[in-house]
């Protein structure tokens, strides 16, 4: 929230730092190597992965573009379906978490009810809760009541997030004034159309960040999907590309052309979400910290 | 402001005119905006969690079916070898793997917050990246490295490469995953707190002769307090479930890591791999209780008041 006002002027003098930006430097290569390597074996065939050659330079024989034809065909092309599936659960969860964290974080920052602060601890305590310790008893609960494969034993659970209901009304809390949702009380407004004209136009910078972090938190999670899910047409593409692995690894004949597919898997499977970091910069470098600042 | 609010109200809606009906007209659209989520925190966190502390009193038997044993699973998973090594484990690496993340965090967030070029501002992007992949991906790409057969270590060291995969070695192959997945993103926070920093307090520093490590020491550190302790809390809670990394290297590191090297994989393995679902839920339960009370007592100790941080 403040970060960005200040940073403005502390730009005034920029200074070289020689050593510390060398130090950067190795940093910013110890980050990198993985994606390197992965961008690298992507190209190669399986003798190029398993023939000794260098493993951090490309080999003679680049085949890119048949591993990419390969990742799209194996198997069906099961894999478009699992970043499908991944999209969509991390659409549908993300979005929907968002939606009932700003509506509770701005309930429980600008109204005053029986059970608020009852409510309030309950929730920082759920904070505290980890998330997996909740799968395996869903997974249970789940399975009693038959849902377990099914998109919904993935989405539904997705949509709690009680992390960004806190940050939603430490965020609402600062930001939107009461008097201006007393004006437009006075000037007759209905609650609903105060919170959408009013209050949700004050709380983006936050709305955006809990978007990020909940679609981020989704398409990134393993445990539950594992859990949940038998049929592969459902996986998202994190627990196919386990399942390809075991398959791989389980077979043990070295040479196996399913590693390229896989490696390939890997470097296709990050790429939307790096886009998306890329193009929200001004969103998460500011946003991240709103729950520490204060 | 309650009151303020209630006169303002009730001098435009005559029909509320009473005090009384005002606040509870205040109070049901208080619950209105929280009933979405309350709803899913009842369905998909008390109500899991109810069910598994109701299995976890039963136990299934070969010969007589299920039976209600009261504390037993839990008194059955606090002798447990096979769960107290993989809580012991967990401990240890927390040990040591959270101080490492908050230091090179920390480090790496004081170094951007100084020097202000184009290449740093490159860096901290590169630095953050590891966040948007999933860990299921990075443990994937990490596993690849250290792999005998496809990894740059054999080129570099040769025949006497260290194997990370291997028994002695895989905790370290580990903490070096979890450094690199999650420090980015504790930097970003840190670095984040650190720009919220009024800089007229460093020059007044520097005007009474302070160097830049004590601007940092005695300056930066101590204001950007809240922010270590947000992280420290996240590292906690993310420490103390560890699941997937080890889950996935399982398949490359053959022997190194067995399916309950950790008390969520054991709670996973016993609930999914045996069907032992009360086991399964008790040990969930037990895990989730640790945790929870670890951090509350944590949050506790260190809480200002009237703010979570």
């Amino acid at each position: 929230m403040t970060g960005r006002t200040v940073s403005a002027s502390r730009r005034r003098r920029s200074q070289p730092h020689l050593p510390l930006q060398i130090l950067l430097g190795f940093l910013v290569l110890y980050y990198l190597v993985p994606f390197w390597w992965v961008v690298v074996n992507s190209s190669k065939d399986a003798p190029g992965l398993f023939g000794g050659g260098n493993a951090l330079w490309f080999a003679d024989n680049i085949d890119f573009i048949g591993n990419l034809q390969e990742l799209f065909t194996y198997n069906d092309g099961i894999y478009l379906r699992w970043m499908f599936n991944s999209a969509l659960y991390a659409v549908a969860g993300g979005v929907g978490a968002t939606t009932l964290a700003v509506l509770a974080g701005y309930g429980f920052a600008k109204f005053r009810f029986a059970g608020r602060r009852f409510g309030f601890a309950v929730l920082l305590g759920a904070v505290m809760v980890p998330q997996t310790a909740l799968v395996i008893p869903t997974f249970v609960l789940f399975s009693e009541l038959g849902l377990t494969n099914t998109i919904w034993a993935v989405i539904l659970p997705t949509l709690l997030n009680p992390f960004g209901v806190y940050l939603m009304h430490v965020y609402a809390r600062d930001a939107v004034p009461d008097e201006l949702l007393d004006a437009g009380r006075v000037d007759g407004a209905g609650e609903g159309r105060i919170f959408l004209n009013v209050a949700l136009p004050l709380m983006r910078p936050a709305v955006v960040t809990v978007l990020l972090l909940s679609v981020v938190a989704a398409w990134n999670n393993y445990f539950l999907p594992l859990a949940m899910l038998s049929d592969n047409r459902l996986f998202p593409v994190t627990v196919g590309l386990d399942m390809w692995q075991g398959t791989a690894g389980g077979n043990n004949a070295g040479t196996t052309p399913l590693w390229s597919i896989i490696i390939m898997g890997a470097l296709v499977s990050v790429i939307p979400l790096i886009i998306a970091f890329l193009l929200l910069q001004r969103y998460w470098r500011g946003g991240l910290s709103i729950g520490s600042v204060k | 402001m309650t009151l303020q609010m209630a006169e303002r109200t009730q001098r435009t809606r005559p029909k509320t005119r009473k005090a009384g009906k005002v606040s509870r007209r205040e109070q049901a659209t208080g619950w209105l905006f929280l009933a979405p989520f309350a709803l899913t925190f009842l369905a998909f966190l008390v109500a899991p969690l109810l069910y598994a502390l109701y299995l976890s009193l039963f136990q299934k038997q070969l010969i007589g079916g299920t039976s209600f044993v009261f504390l037993d699973n839990y008194s059955k998973a606090f002798t447990d070898p096979t769960f107290l090594d993989g809580a012991w484990f967990v401990v240890r690496f927390s040990a040591v793997s959270i101080p490492i993340q908050m230091l090179v965090a920390l480090g790496m967030a004081l170094i951007l917050d100084t020097v202000t070029s184009a290449f740093s501002r490159f860096s901290r992007l590169m630095i953050f990246l590891p966040y948007a992949i999933p860990t299921v991906i990075g443990a994937l790409m990490w596993g690849f490295l250290y792999s005998k057969s496809f990894g740059p270590l054999n080129d570099v060291f040769g025949a006497s490469a260290p194997d990370f995969l291997s028994s002695q070695l895989i905790f370290y192959g580990l903490l070096n995953i979890v450094t690199w997945q999650w420090t980015g993103y504790y930097m970003i926070i840190l670095f984040a707190a650190l720009q919220g920093i009024d800089p007229t307090l460093y020059e007044a520093a520097r005007i009474d002769g302070a160097s830049a490590w004590q601007i940092a020491l005695r300056i930066k550190i101590p204001l950007i307090t809240p922010a270590l302790l947000l992280i420290l809390v996240f590292a906690l809670i993310g420490t103390l479930q560890f699941f997937n990394e080890p889950e996935i290297l399982r398949e490359l590191a053959a022997g190194a890591i067995s399916p309950d090297y950790t008390p969520n994989m054991y709670a996973y393995h016993q609930a999914l791999g045996l069907a032992n679902f009360n086991y399964g839920a008790a040990i969930s339960f037990a895990l989730g209780g640790v945790v929870f009370v670890c951090v509350y007592v944590f949050m506790f100790l260190t809480r200002k008041r009237g703010s979570f941080f």
